[in-house]
């Protein structure tokens, strides 16, 4: 239940922090994209302020033995840099420049009464739902041909538990 | 630089630190709204409430700002249909793909020092920058 507490505040002060911030404005993520045009900085700002913040306390709070809340913090152990990663990133920089949405700020604009955003959110799940049960397919099917080939894995089961 | 406005930018990038740190602070949770998505796609047991509670106070959020600001939050998408649906969906195939988007790379995994996140992030901007320069100055479609 304090856990279910904890989710529902983090999750409104980051929405607050997108909203004030103003990356719940798609215009306002394709000026700052738009270097050459009539460029808008303030998105730097928001990552660099953000980042920033988590740069200074995460160490700090990975030095615990447990969160406060949990038995163990849940937090990615991978450390190599892969082709699906690379090429992942490229695929998703280039749709947020198309559609000028990244996936919280989807969430964010959800109950706006805005068409749109109903549209990139479907869309978006679509994207989503084709890489996982795509990528799932595809290690059905290696594995089926005796070759334990690696699994090419969406978020989430990358993470392992870590136990400390 | 005339829509530059640095004061609620930094007010609001540290709200969302802030907030990365609650859910890692009380639940050892990493802040990525594509992880937290994935994991309601693909719900594990005991796994699923957290996450959608957490997806929809990201959208009530902005309708409890704009209650107690009276004010109306701003949201201009100059992006057309095909865009949007296109655009939509490179976004969910792609962070899915590398694992994570710009909050669960750029703020908390930057914040982890990870360099898989390094690398996610420098290259989603590069490319995010590279497709509003063609679509705005080399094909002048500017959807």
């Amino acid at each position: 239940m304090k856990q279910l507490i904890a989710t529902i505040v983090s999750g409104l002060v980051f929405g607050l922090g997108l909203t004030i911030s103003g990356m719940v404005n798609p215009a306002k993520i394709s000026g700052f994209l738009d270097i050459a045009g009539n460029w808008d900085p303030s998105l730097a700002i928001v990552l660099a302020a953000a980042a920033g913040v988590t740069a200074l306390t995460f160490s700090l709070i990975l030095r615990r033995q447990r969160p406060i809340l949990d038995s163990k913090f849940h937090v990615p152990t991978r450390t190599d840099v892969d082709y699906m990663l690379v090429l992942g990133a490229g695929i998703f920089g280039i749709g947020w420049g198309i559609a000028g949405f990244c996936p919280g700020p989807v969430y964010t604009t959800l109950l706006q009464g805005r068409w749109e955003t109903l549209v990139v959110f479907v869309a978006m799940i679509a994207g989503m739902a084709v890489f996982k049960f795509g990528s799932a397919y595809a290690a059905s099917h290696r594995n089926r041909g005796g070759a334990a080939g690696p699994v090419l894995t969406a978020d989430g089961s990358d993470i392992q538990e870590r136990r400390s | 630089m005339a829509n530059f406005t640095p004061v609620s930018a930094l007010i609001g990038g540290l709200l969302i630190g802030l907030a990365a740190v609650i859910l890692l602070l009380f639940n050892g949770r990493i802040m990525g709204v594509t992880g937290i998505t994935g994991g309601v796609m693909q719900p594990q047991r005991h796994d699923l409430l957290w996450r959608v509670l957490f997806l929809a106070s990201l959208a009530v959020a902005p309708i409890l700002y704009a209650k107690a600001m009276s004010e109306s939050i701003t949201i201009e998408v100059t992006g057309s249909l095909p865009a949007l649906i296109i655009g939509g969906f490179l976004v969910g195939l792609g962070a899915c793909a590398a694992s994570g988007c710009t909050s669960g790379h750029g703020v908390c995994g930057l914040g982890r020092l990870s360099k898989r996140s390094l690398v996610v992030t420098v290259t989603f901007m590069a490319t995010s920058i590279a497709t509003v320069y063609v679509m705005r100055h080399m094909v002048g479609s500017a959807s």
